[in-house]
């Protein structure tokens, strides 16, 4: 038996079983419920949805594109925008407080969400908002 | 060489702000994509954690002031119902129609996820925090968000760019 075979360690691998690069959490940090960042994530996939659906009914109705418009200088876009940006925040804000101790399951919330902003975004695309709006 | 308000205006909105805001979401994507427990020290995560919750704050409100500045400022100057306003040149004309009805329509449409995507990415970053280097999940989450916005803040602005270079707001 070879000095070096008693000392080093046996070739391996695996890796460490301790992470040492790890940082020790703050308690706060250990479990976080996933209720607010669902609320988040869930009011961005909303948000965007209802941008896409706005989009769609300002191109295809002419009082729900007066009613949008708050703004002669801007257009249906100042309430198209306006109306987004308070779904976003209302709804992140409420589903916050809701869901401020609870795990709702965030992969199927995320999941969830990007099928609305992929409808959002199909909802802003002029070929389609005008082929539905005539 | 002078530079008119409303230049200085859409200088702002495309290259001062804009740019920046875009060259951003390189960082934080190396930096959220990096951030790891295996990879990094106990330092370098605190660290990376500190920065990253900054930056995607401050990218967080840079998005918004974008969508602001493009919305309720220069929109009323390029959509001004005079016969020279952007607008009304690309309209006159059969061969430049398509720069307002599809590309500067799409634009200033989508350009509006980019606030809320961003917004979100930066609330995960900051609610999370070092836990990101430990939850894979999480971590890919933020990163889609932030992929996300980077593509919609991308193609506004190269529509934007493109719109301008037809017909500049001056």
């Amino acid at each position: 038996m070879t000095h070096e075979s008693v000392s080093d360690p046996p070739a391996t691998d695996a890796p460490p079983a301790v992470d040492l690069g790890s940082p020790p959490l703050a308690p706060s940090e250990i479990i976080r419920p996933s209720g607010p960042a669902a609320a988040v994530v869930l009011a961005a996939g909303l948000a965007s949805f209802a941008l896409g659906l706005l989009s769609v009914l300002t191109a295809s109705s002419a009082s729900v594109s007066s009613a949008l418009t708050l703004s002669e200088r801007v257009g249906d876009l100042s309430g198209l925008t306006t109306v987004t940006a308070v779904v976003f925040f209302a709804t992140w804000g409420v589903l916050a407080i809701a869901w401020r101790h609870t795990d709702p399951p965030l992969a199927r919330i995320a999941v969830a969400s990007a099928v609305l902003i992929a409808l959002g975004l199909l909802g802003t695309f002029p070929p389609f908002f005008n082929a539905v709006g005539g | 060489m002078h530079l008119t308000t409303r230049e200085i205006w859409a200088l702002v909105h495309g290259l001062l702000i804009g740019g920046p805001f875009l060259l951003a979401f390189t960082g934080g994507l190396v930096a959220l994509a990096g951030l790891r427990s295996e990879y990094l020290t106990a330092e370098g995560i605190r660290n990376r954690v500190a920065q990253l919750r900054i930056g995607a704050s401050v990218m967080a409100v840079m998005a918004w002031t974008i969508v602001f500045i493009g919305i309720w400022v220069l929109l009323p100057w390029y959509s001004e119902a005079r016969p020279d306003s952007p607008r009304s040149l690309l309209l006159s004309d059969p061969s430049t129609r398509q720069w307002h009805e599809f590309a500067d329509v799409w634009k200033t449409h989508v350009a509006f996820m980019a606030p809320i995507l961003a917004t979100a990415a930066a609330a995960l970053v900051v609610y999370y925090g070092r836990t990101l280097a430990h939850d894979r999940v999480v971590r890919n989450l933020v990163l889609a968000l932030y992929l996300g916005a980077f593509a919609v803040a991308s193609v506004a602005a190269l529509l934007g760019s493109l719109v301008t270079r037809a017909a500049p707001i001056r």
